[in-house]
């Protein structure tokens, strides 16, 4: 115990005393293990933003979108029979993730007058399915559908033309046209590009029962059925989906389609490869180094080899205390690699480069942290071996007369 | 059973035009414990090659060495590693201090390679040490910054900080003035007198010699005892000559007519 507790000591004492030749050798390491662990994680973050970017708007993976829609005009039955058909193939399969995603227009009422708007009427589930950003208020919850007035979340362009500035002041709009009524609106999503229009959300539930658009049936927007399910069981349950709504609407045409295969895994493995060949190769160069400093720093320290041989140490504690000098070093180059990894991906201003914020933001990869401070080691233990076994091939008597 | 004892000791090394050259030849001697023994000799006799092989240094190439009856031969590499550190302290001319380190760290560096309760105390031990050889208000100063006699005074302290049981000295006061080297040994012998190490001196210097108990001359490899007697002695030629001074017979175990040791053998001190 003590043997190994003092060639630590010992290492760290070296260390100590010679901080600049240490400095010098290690910057390299140290921006090497920066490197190779900062881009480990940004690619983690970039790959988790193109993720949502892509979930937002095709849907978490997997995600099956069944499309029906009536081939001529006496085909087309009323939403409700397609409702029905819909809910009867969800519980034959047990899929709880589902939302109908029905895009229509319904008037609302403007300071400018009443005006058709696009209108989205979705199901609660989709908020989590498609990752609906809601910068302020909420979205909507089960409980929703019972309640008395409708709701609605409306984009800022749509708070904004309604003359409004946010929900502080509890904003209503009157929705419909004859008999309209007033929506209560709870949530606001984000203006996501420069000449958007005013758009809402409402429950599909609640839409049906206070408004119903005109033109629904043969060359109309339908609704479509999506649901979140497990991507094992992805095609299986595409196919089934597909055949038993088909079989329940006769005259409409059924579609089925997924989200998969958006080439993401692919730009994963890509960039994490660059990010190692391009670390691995500044950390050899760091590592040669630092063999290189270390090599010249023994032929200079050989008295002192010899000396302390004379005090009592086995060659193989010299051997193992040049080579811990070498370990120590890089290991706190390594960390000190990290930190900075750390502080940069931490402060990494994410809106300005991915476009928009993570919603799910991945935590700072413990794993490239750990490959970081193993690699850096790993450099240090062979940087030092070589300078290790020039020590210990010393004779002492001719060390102490060196 | 002497602590040390060396029976026909041969030392040779094989030159580049493949010549054998003997530095040692059929040394024989024997130290005990407490005593302090000289051995005097020109440069290039083999003294230092003699105190090499004395420390676990070196090893000879013919004869045997018993440290404390045990042939060193016997011994693995690691053993006689361990052995040197914890029997041995070495004092040496050109005081060999480790560079960039503090008296302090310096007299604490041996103790790195000790076990137990001296390898978790070693700065309170190293403190002590010092304070003992008068530098206890030098703890922090550097090699560098110190006169030659308070660096080999630093160098004591360190060649004694683990107790050892024998103190080898090759030529301590070498780079010392007369009088700052006298002070050393005296502090040297005190020391060694108080832990009751044996101390081997290796000198060229017959004043230094003649502090020891008993007296060697190294010449041509070959170990033979003398008598130096007192101090003003002066070298003729290869030999040591004062007034009294006599060439004695070499016999195993001691040399005749040597006294015995007139002073008490104290214990072995614990660091």
């Amino acid at each position: 115990m003590t043997g190994v507790v003092g060639a630590l000591v010992e290492a760290w004492d070296e260390l100590r005393l010679h901080k600049m030749r240490v400095l010098l050798a290690l910057i390299g390491v140290a921006a090497a293990v920066m490197a190779i662990t900062a881009v480990t994680a940004a690619v983690q973050m970039l790959t988790q933003a193109y993720t949502e970017m892509t979930e937002r708007q095709m849907g978490r993976q997997i995600t099956l979108a069944i499309d029906a829609y009536p081939m001529s005009e006496q085909a087309g039955p009323a939403t409700t029979e397609l409702d029905a058909t819909f809910e009867r193939a969800l519980q034959r399969y047990g899929i709880t993730w589902a939302t109908r995603d029905w895009y229509t227009q319904v008037p609302f009422r403007f300071t400018d007058g009443t005006r058709l708007t696009e209108v989205r009427a979705v199901d609660p589930d989709l908020g989590t399915m498609q990752r609906v950003d809601v910068v302020e208020g909420r979205w909507f919850t089960d409980a929703d559908t019972d309640a008395f007035a409708p709701l609605v979340i409306v984009n800022e362009v749509f708070l904004e033309q309604l003359g409004s500035t946010g929900l502080d002041s509890h904003p209503t709009v009157l929705l419909g046209d004859e008999a309209p009524v007033r929506a209560t609106i709870v949530g606001v999503t984000q203006k996501t590009w420069p000449d958007e229009g005013p758009t809402a959300m409402v429950l599909y539930d609640q839409l049906a029962r206070w408004y119903t658009p005109e033109g629904v049936g043969w060359g109309a927007p339908v609704p479509t059925l999506k649901v979140w399910v497990p991507p094992d069981a992805a095609s299986d349950l595409a196919v089934r989906l597909e055949r038993d709504v088909a079989a329940a609407l006769p005259g409409w045409e059924v579609h089925s389609y997924d989200n998969r295969n958006n080439g993401l895994g692919a730009m994963d493995g890509a960039a994490r490869w660059v990010a190692f060949g391009v670390g691995g190769f500044a950390l050899l160069l760091g590592g040669l180094g630092l063999v290189n400093i270390a090599l010249v720093t023994v032929r200079h320290r050989i008295r002192e080899i010899g000396i302390r041989r004379s005090f009592g140490a086995t060659s193989s504690r010299i051997f193992f205390g040049v080579l811990m000098e070498s370990v120590v070093a890089t290991a706190v180059a390594g960390l000190v690699g990290v930190v900075l990894a750390v502080a940069v991906i931490k402060n990494i201003p994410i809106d300005l480069l991915f476009g928009s914020g993570l919603q799910d933001r991945p935590p700072f990869p413990v794993s490239a942290a750990l490959v970081g401070m193993a690699c850096a080691t790993a450099v240090g233990a062979l940087a030092g071996a070589i300078p290790a076994t020039v020590a210990v091939r010393v004779k002492v008597i001719d060390a102490i007369r060196y | 059973m002497s602590l040390l004892e060396l029976t026909g000791v041969t030392r040779s090394v094989r030159l580049p035009d493949d010549r054998l050259l003997e530095i040692l030849r059929g040394v024989t001697l024997s130290v005990d414990t407490g005593e302090h023994v000289a051995v005097v000799g020109r440069s290039g006799t083999g003294k230092s090659t003699l105190l090499n092989i004395l420390g676990l240094l070196d090893a000879p190439t013919d004869g045997e060495y018993l440290l404390e009856g045990v042939p060193i031969g016997r011994l693995s590499a690691r053993e006689r590693t361990r052995r040197r550190g914890r029997d041995f302290g070495f004092v040496f001319q050109q005081f060999n201090l480790l560079p960039g380190r503090t008296a302090l760290e310096n007299v604490a560096a041996p103790l790195m390679y000790a076990s137990g309760r001296q390898f978790w105390r070693r700065r309170a031990l190293a403190t002590d040490m010092l304070a003992r050889v008068g530098l206890g208000d030098r703890l922090d100063t550097m090699p560098e910054k110190l006169s030659g006699g308070e660096q080999q005074r630093v160098a004591i302290a360190r060649a004694l900080v683990r107790g050892p049981r024998v103190i080898l000295a090759d030529e301590p006061t070498g780079a010392l003035d007369v009088e700052t080297g006298q002070e050393v040994m005296g502090l040297l012998d005190e020391i060694a007198s108080i832990t009751g190490a044996a101390l081997v001196t290796i000198t060229h210097d017959l004043a230094v010699a003649a502090r020891a108990q008993r007296h060697y001359r190294l010449a041509d490899g070959v170990l033979v005892p003398v008598d130096l007697g007192g101090a003003g002695h002066e070298w003729v030629g290869d030999v040591p000559t004062l007034p009294g001074a006599r060439q004695l017979p070499a016999v195993a175990g001691g040399v005749a007519g040597v006294p015995e040791l007139s002073r008490p053998v104290p214990a072995r001190a614990e660091p």
